[in-house]
């Protein structure tokens, strides 16, 4: 084809540079990934590249010392002396290290650097993470540790009961408004639709203290049916003007011929528009579903951190919040919650591009 | 003729009674089966999943029952009133929700911002000179510039770095599916995957990424998002862009396949070089592209709030208009500084609004 002519495909130098950064790109969701499937201890003491076989010191051999010896002289091993600091840092002879073991029991080791791999891996921080009982799990200085779970089967639940009613709501309502504005005439037509293509891009934040205050007050605060108004809300605007373009493509002949027919506006709407903007619905509903999912503001102003309400961008501030260094539940947490994001954007990926080019202006 | 006429009229009487009679009572009955449902969640103690099911099952059910009631309604009018009237049952629910939850709060945010902070006395303009003298504000305005500056440039300069190289590269869509990929997952997420890259521990072994590579490299490992200031503002920008730039490569992907080729080819064929191509025609070519992808970018910005929450929750200096906003409006219980702050972000926006309705119209708009 002529493309290929002119266009100069596969240079090895565009090849490498893009390979790179492609591999920084994968690199910080990569060690996330491997995290999470390694043991609490583990991940505290070693980096998670080191179950990727690499050089480190690894015990050849175990000294034991007299068990009077006195650690404020000099200590005599394999016969050398060395201080305690030395013995603590670790000294290195001959491509040896002698380094503490055990320095009560003093215990000294020999190691030597070899090819290693840590490979430990455990599907407990999943357990922890999605249930709420309580877990044992082992540190790494070898004592246990009884933790509360987290809870995040509850969370993803809840997520669940947030964001798929958040999504079809809005698309049915702007649907409906988007089907007026493109094939009805009425006064104010053009007014509101001005209005709405305003508010495409108005932060969301203008709206939230009022809102707040109207919620307190109808007792909306914590509940699903707020939060649903809420993100129905902020996504009609985008959503309206999305179908609304999608609407207008429709050629008008087919909407002659149905009226002709006899249809009504709602069956022309169910029987013509529905079936016919099938990819934009879908597209928008995938935008729309993953903004909320992915939403942390609208959910920590209306519906809080309460376990039984919580969605799982909560869920998750909380533990980096409250546990920022239990790196095991963190890495494990924000795993689930990107399970459902992921598996959208590679199943349905083209739907995805198509409703985020389109839907790039959201408040 | 008589008893017909008068047949007619009662008829006709009775045909308005009955409007009337559904007219009130299907709205009526609306309201009070949808009430009684949410009344029903809001109180039931079931199973999260049960819960979860019920609610999307009303959620859908529920606005479809809505529009096809009310349209049943006015559907028995008379088509004179039909015609007038249907309009507004389609566009009803989306004007109501907008105008109560967006366009009014707007307004009320506006007014709240010339009263103190527990609303009850006019202050004038006292709240806007308080938020760009204010040390705390300032540094929130001052980070906010930083995001816009560095971020937006970043996400622009890499997303078409990064377009360009794939569009030339043997292995296009798995390089655009990988940058794209952090689209897809929230900011908190993405929070939790970068604060483990930027991970310190005070102790020998290093588990975060960044500090194990510097180490390697014979560096003293640092505190990255607490210590470094201002320039831990910069390892939080990395993020965005980590999560931006496959938005902004997905936009010039497309706009550099629409660059002709025989522009191209006439180019080649006059001797000119990749670079001089590159600057010279396909960057004044997809120059509406970048225009729009650097706006929206830099709206997207404006309101940067979760990563900062996640992060540093605002601490160590890296305080963003968002988050402040949040911290006044619920630590400091002063809606004046919060409306206050909601409005700077809407009058930072203002360009936008006026470039998209202008957009709007030059393409016809009605």
């Amino acid at each position: 084809m002529r493309r290929s002519r002119v266009r100069r495909k596969g240079n090895r130098l565009v090849n490498i540079v893009l390979a790179v950064i492609c591999v920084i790109w994968l690199i910080p969701t990569i060690g996330l990934l491997i995290s999470s499937f390694r043991p609490a201890a583990d991940i505290l003491s070693t980096g998670w590249w080191t179950i990727f076989p690499h050089r480190d010191w690894q015990t050849v051999e175990r000294i034991e010392l007299p068990r009077e010896t006195d650690l404020r002289q000099p200590i005599e091993v394999l016969g050398a002396t060395y201080t305690d600091e030395e013995l603590r840092a670790g000294v290195t002879v001959d491509g040896r290290r002698l380094i503490w073991e055990n320095r009560r029991a003093r215990i000294v080791s020999v190691q030597e650097k070899r090819w290693t791999t840590t490979l430990r891996f455990t599907l407990q921080n999943y357990e922890t993470v999605l249930g709420g009982k309580q877990y044992k799990i082992a540190l790494p200085d070898g004592s246990t540790k009884t933790e509360q779970g987290s809870g995040m089967g509850r969370s993803f639940w809840n997520t669940v009961a947030v964001a798929v009613p958040s999504t079809i709501i809005p698309v049915f309502i702007a649907s409906f408004a988007a089907y007026a504005f493109a094939w009805l005439r009425f006064p104010g037509r053009r007014v509101m639709f001005v209005i709405i293509v305003a508010l495409l891009v108005v932060p969301l934040q203008v709206a939230l203290i009022p809102i707040l205050r109207d919620y307190t007050v109808l007792g909306l605060n914590g509940t699903y049916f707020g939060i649903w108004l809420a993100h129905s809300a902020f996504g009609l605007p985008l959503i309206t003007y999305f179908m609304y373009n999608a609407v207008r493509q429709i050629p008008r002949d087919l909407f002659e011929s149905a009226f002709m027919d006899g249809a009504s506006n709602f069956t022309t709407f169910s029987r013509l528009v529905l079936p016919l903007t099938v990819p934009s619905l879908a597209s928008i509903c995938i935008f729309q579903f993953l903004w909320v999912w992915n939403d942390y503001l609208v959910a920590l102003i209306f519906l809080g951190s309460l376990p039984d309400v919580q969605v799982l961008s909560m869920n998750i501030a909380g533990l980096a919040g409250s546990r920022g260094n239990d790196w095991h539940l963190l890495t494990a947490a924000a795993f689930v919650s990107m399970l459902m994001p992921l598996a959208v954007f590679f199943t349905l990926q083209r739907y995805f591009v198509r409703g985020l080019m389109g839907g790039s202006v959201k408040g | 003729m008589a008893p017909a006429t008068a047949t007619a009229k009662a008829s006709s009487v009775g045909r308005i009674v009955w409007l009337l009679f559904i007219s009130i009572m299907v709205p009526a009955v609306n309201v009070g089966v949808h009430g009684l449902i949410f009344w029903f969640f809001r109180d039931s103690p079931l199973h999260p999943i049960a819960n979860a099911l019920l609610a999307v099952a009303w959620g859908a059910a529920g606005v479809y029952s809505i529009f096809w009631s009310l349209n049943w309604v006015v559907e028995q009018y008379p088509d004179v009133w039909k015609r007038r009237i249907l309009p507004f049952i389609y566009v009803g629910p989306a004007v109501l929700l907008l105008g109560w939850l967006l366009v009014i709060p707007t307004v009320r945010t506006l007014y709240l911002s010339f009263f103190d902070a527990s609303s009850q006395t006019f202050v004038g303009l006292a709240n806007y000179a308080a938020v760009f003298t204010d040390r705390l504000l300032a540094t929130a305005l001052r980070n906010n510039l930083l995001w816009v500056f560095f971020g937006t440039t970043l996400c622009v300069c890499l997303g078409l770095l990064i377009a360009i190289l794939a569009d030339r590269s043997s292995f296009e869509r798995l390089a655009k599916t990988i940058v794209f990929m952090p689209m897809a997952i929230s900011y908190v997420a993405a929070g939790v995957i970068w604060k483990f890259v930027y991970y310190y521990t005070p102790e020998e072994r290093q588990i975060g990424l960044l500090n194990a590579i510097v180490k390697a490299f014979g560096g003293e490992p640092q505190a990255w998002l607490t210590m470094v200031q201002p320039w831990n503002n910069l390892f939080l920008i990395v993020i965005l862009v980590w999560m931006q730039t496959g938005f902004a490569m997905v936009f010039f992907s497309a706009a550099i396949k629409n660059v002709p080729d025989d522009i191209l080819e006439a180019a080649r064929v006059d001797g000119a070089g990749e670079l001089r191509i590159f600057f010279r025609i396909i960057i004044p070519y997809i120059s509406g592209t970048i225009l729009s992808v650097t706006t929206t970018i830099i709206v997207f910005t404006l309101k940067i709030f979760d990563v900062v929450m996640v992060m540093t929750g605002g601490q160590y200096g890296t305080e963003v208009v968002a988050t402040q906003f949040y911290r006044q409006l619920f630590m400091y219980q002063n809606a004046g500084y919060g409306s206050t702050l909601a409005i700077v972000l809407l009058i930072a926006v203002t360009p936008v609004i006026w470039f998209n309705l202008r957009q709007f119209r030059r393409e016809g708009g009605f």
